[in-house]
């Protein structure tokens, strides 16, 4: 296995909106050598995969006034007050000034008849702190996702970024407390590369690929959580994961919250508007948590359509108009994959594994913490796989492309700064050695008898959709990590087909699963070991909030295969915890 | 149903020259068909290869030859082509193994035609106005993947590979026909040198290939107009 070395002062890990934004932001230091690298086309990120918007107080819409501490408020709230205000607050108010720069960039947000930035209504957005719902999702149709990753990329190229395509990160350099790069497989030859440097941010995504269900890309493995876990990184909040309310039946692919801002309707079997009983004031836009669990009680108490575990999405009244020009990727979805017509008939959708608000602990800079709070230097996260945390318990719509953009741009340019400062640091002897080890024991099964990473992957996530998704109580927590040990053991047993070395699928996919198994452990302890019920974490053991003992980040370490937990306080600002209702 | 893969395999690691294989199993016609692929690399054969990720037809990674047309295989029901399904590779690339195609060359003819906002005024404090009318010039050509499709569907690529292609005109003509973009006389030029958008034959391939539904043939049209306009 050849090994080559490189030497950067910036490393981006991940080619999605947080770590294009870091780049950007890298170039703008004129002298620093930046690359990212990305196990896709950077093109291929999910982030271009996001529909409705990203949230920004502008107030565009009819002199419809809004405000950045309105939008706070609610994302602390939408957090069941775990978020962290200081960052929040950083957040929001930044919102403004990164859509515009976007904006700026070429992004192409549909628009006003005065030709401003149009918005739409999304779940949990409200003027005057929950008076009524506030246009605030700034939108490029429902391809927002898409247009910010273009355009991202596409700046990324007019600034001159070195990319590494195609190179899938296995292994972080940390040595006495500092980061010094990371090691990546090269897919197309199979060759092991060293990239050393002064500052690295991971924006890796998301783990969705954990649940049966989801929206999430078969890509989206928790790589870069995964890699720094195992290298003493603490993991913060895992038992926080968002099941987006509408995904459609069985495939999981998101239908955008927006169908609901642009007024559509969730309907049991009954033809009810079930969400008038679980949520008076905001209905069917009420935060995903609550939307989530209320189809998933519709769904227990029979009422789900012909029996079956799904319920209906209505917007056949919003019209052809409104769904062709706001929402023409819905549509596509809807004839390609179910062969109906949103125009015409209602779309057939169940709660779906969609994003994570926990993840790698960063501070308002994206600087990486470590167990002791205090930082890892040059090491930084940035985006789904980084947890600062703004989305606390439960994200809001249209807040993760906020999240990737305003942390992103802050973790690059926290890394310019840090790399003027800072010196290259040495790398022992051979420091692609752990990486290789793991990858040549994979190679070796070639062809050889064993477990199928498929099979596992297939159990693990039958599991966790069944045990650790929307409710959870003590006894299938218990039997989720039980089955999870079992699991852990297969899959260190795994043994591929593919013995080549150039594009070997079989081999990355079988290192992923290894992976999201030993994830799946931490979320499933982490859940276990929360005894309330916040946001996206509900224990029907124990069904409510509990301030008093759990207002508090977890953090959880893995230490020889266990995982270890700990915690962190939350930081208030100016929102005391209120009872949440909508 | 049954359905019968019949799939291109290079493994030059193995086998100096490429062959075809096949794979029989039971599927259900609303199975996409990037599902019957992932249930072979599952199931039946580990070292078959090929990109994916989103699985909806956003990302663009699964762009490949379905029964002789040029689609994604996450976008393309199983029911919708029938029990016997032939996939090869994207023609006009070069393959790096099985469907796994070398697209080092597309990226750089994306990044030849200046594909990013170019301004010399510096921007105002919020956004710069663009009415409804303005956007709906160059909005069909934002939906842009970039998964190949267009461009190795074009008999004029096939026959010359410094074509530029369709997918980067496609992507020229959404900053062009952009009111707030001041990029115009550099990718006019660009894209009126040789194996600019001359080499169009107007054959249609490109814009029957797309997953995204853009009317790329017009798009192209419109560079060249724009193309006419300015040299006379």
């Amino acid at each position: 296995m050849s090994t080559h070395v490189h030497t950067y002062d910036a490393l981006v890990v991940g080619g999605g909106g947080a770590g294009l934004m870091a780049a950007v932001y890298l170039t703008r230091q004129p002298g620093l050598r930046t690359a990212v690298l990305s196990k896709l086309y950077p093109t291929r990120s999910h982030t271009g995969t996001a529909q409705g918007g990203i949230s920004a107080s502008l107030g565009n819409m009819e002199e419809e006034k809004d405000s950045w501490e309105w939008h706070a408020f609610d994302t602390v709230k939408g957090g069941d007050y775990l978020g962290d205000q200081d960052a929040i607050e950083i957040m929001c108010r930044e919102a403004p000034e990164v859509v515009y720069d976007l904006e700026h960039m070429g992004l192409p947000f549909s628009r006003t008849d005065d030709g401003k930035i149009a918005q739409r209504r999304f779940g949990g957005h409200t003027r005057n702190y929950g008076e009524s719902l506030v246009r605030r999702s700034c939108y490029a149709a429902d391809r927002t996702g898409h247009m910010i990753l273009q355009t991202l990329y596409q700046q990324s190229i007019k600034h001159g970024v070195r990319f590494f395509d195609e190179f899938q990160v296995v292994d972080l350099l940390i040595d006495d407390g500092e980061c010094r790069g990371a090691v990546a497989l090269e897919l197309r030859t199979g060759d092991l590369h060293v990239f050393r440097s002064k500052a690295l941010v991971f924006a890796t995504g998301g783990y969705g690929r954990i649940w049966e269900i989801t929206s999430n890309a078969i890509t989206l493995t928790g790589d870069g959580l995964f890699v720094s876990a195992r290298c003493g990184v603490p993991l913060e909040d895992m038992e926080f994961f968002q099941f987006h309310p509408t995904g459609i039946w069985k495939l999981g692919i998101l239908i955008t919250e927006g169908v609901r801002g642009e007024g559509g309707i969730l309907r049991n079997s009954e033809g009810e508007r079930f969400m008038e009983r679980y949520a008076p004031s905001l209905k069917d836009l009420a935060s995903r948590d609550v939307v989530s669990r209320a189809i998933y009680k519709e769904i227990r108490a029979g009422r789900g359509i012909d029996g079956k575990r799904y319920v209906h999405l209505d917007a056949t009244h919003l019209g052809a108009d409104v769904i062709e020009k706001k929402l023409p990727e819905i549509a596509d979805f809807c004839r390609t994959y179910l062969g109906i017509d949103p125009v015409t008939d209602p779309m057939p959708v169940q709660p779906t594994a969609h994003y994570a608000m926990g993840g790698i602990p960063t501070d308002i800079q994206g600087a990486v913490l470590a167990m002791d709070g205090s930082v890892i230097r040059g090491l930084y996260a940035a985006g789904e796989c980084a947890c600062v945390s703004v989305h606390g318990a439960n994200r809001l719509g249209a807040n993760s492309l906020l999240d990737l953009v305003v942390f992103g741009r802050r973790a690059g340019m926290a890394m310019a700064d840090h790399c003027e400062a800072a010196e290259l640091l040495p790398v022992g002897d051979d420091p692609a050695g752990r990486a290789r080890a793991d990858l040549e024991r994979l190679w070796a099964t070639a062809g050889k008898d064993g477990e199928k990473a498929a099979e596992i992957r297939r159990e693990m996530s039958e599991l966790m959709m069944s045990n650790v998704s929307v409710f959870r109580t003590e006894e299938l927590l218990i039997e989720a990590k039980q089955k999870l040990a079992e699991l852990k053991e297969r899959a260190d047993r795994i043994a591929i087909d593919d013995p080549s070395r150039a594009f070997n699928l079989d081999l990355t996919e079988a290192w992923e699963t290894q992976g999201m198994v030993a994830l799946a452990q931490v979320i499933t302890e982490c859940a276990l070991n929360r005894t309330e019920s916040r946001g996206a974490h509900s224990r029907e053991d124990f069904p409510d909030r509990d301030d008093e003992n759990w207002l508090k980040h977890t953090l959880a370490v893995l230490r020889d295969g266990t995982v270890e937990i700990g915690y962190k306080p939350v930081s208030f600002t100016r929102f005391e915890p209120m009872e949440r209702v909508y | 149903m049954r359905v019968k893969f019949k799939i291109y395999r290079y493994q030059p690691e193995v086998r100096e020259e490429p062959y075809f294989d096949t794979f029989e199993f039971d599927a259900e016609p609303t199975d996409r068909i990037l599902d019957g692929l992932n249930h072979i690399r599952w199931q039946l054969d580990g070292t078959l290869v090929l990109r994916r990720s989103c699985q909806h037809g956003i990302c663009g990674s699964d762009a490949m030859r379905i029964n002789g047309v040029n689609r994604l295989a996450c976008k393309v029901l199983i029911g919708d082509v029938g029990a016997r399904i032939t996939i090869e590779p994207l023609m006009g690339f070069n393959v790096i193994k099985d469907l796994v195609v070398d697209m080092d060359d597309f990226f750089d003819q994306y990044r030849s035609v200046l594909p990013y906002m170019i301004t010399e005024q510096p921007p105002p404090e919020a956004e710069r106005l663009q009415s409804p009318a303005e956007q709906e010039v160059y909005d069909d050509t934002t939906k842009c993947i970039l998964c190949a499709a267009c461009t190795t569907a074009c008999p004029s690529f096939w026959s010359n590979r410094d074509f530029v292609g369709p997918a980067a005109i496609v992507q020229a003509h959404r900053f062009i026909f952009d009111s707030r973009d001041e990029g115009t006389d550099e990718r006019l030029e660009v894209l009126g040198e040789r194996d600019g958008v001359w080499r169009c034959r107007t054959i249609f391939n490109c814009t029957e290939a797309c997953p995204r539904d853009i009317k790329i043939t017009r798009a192209i049209g419109e560079v060249k107009k724009a193309i006419a306009l300015k040299g006379a």
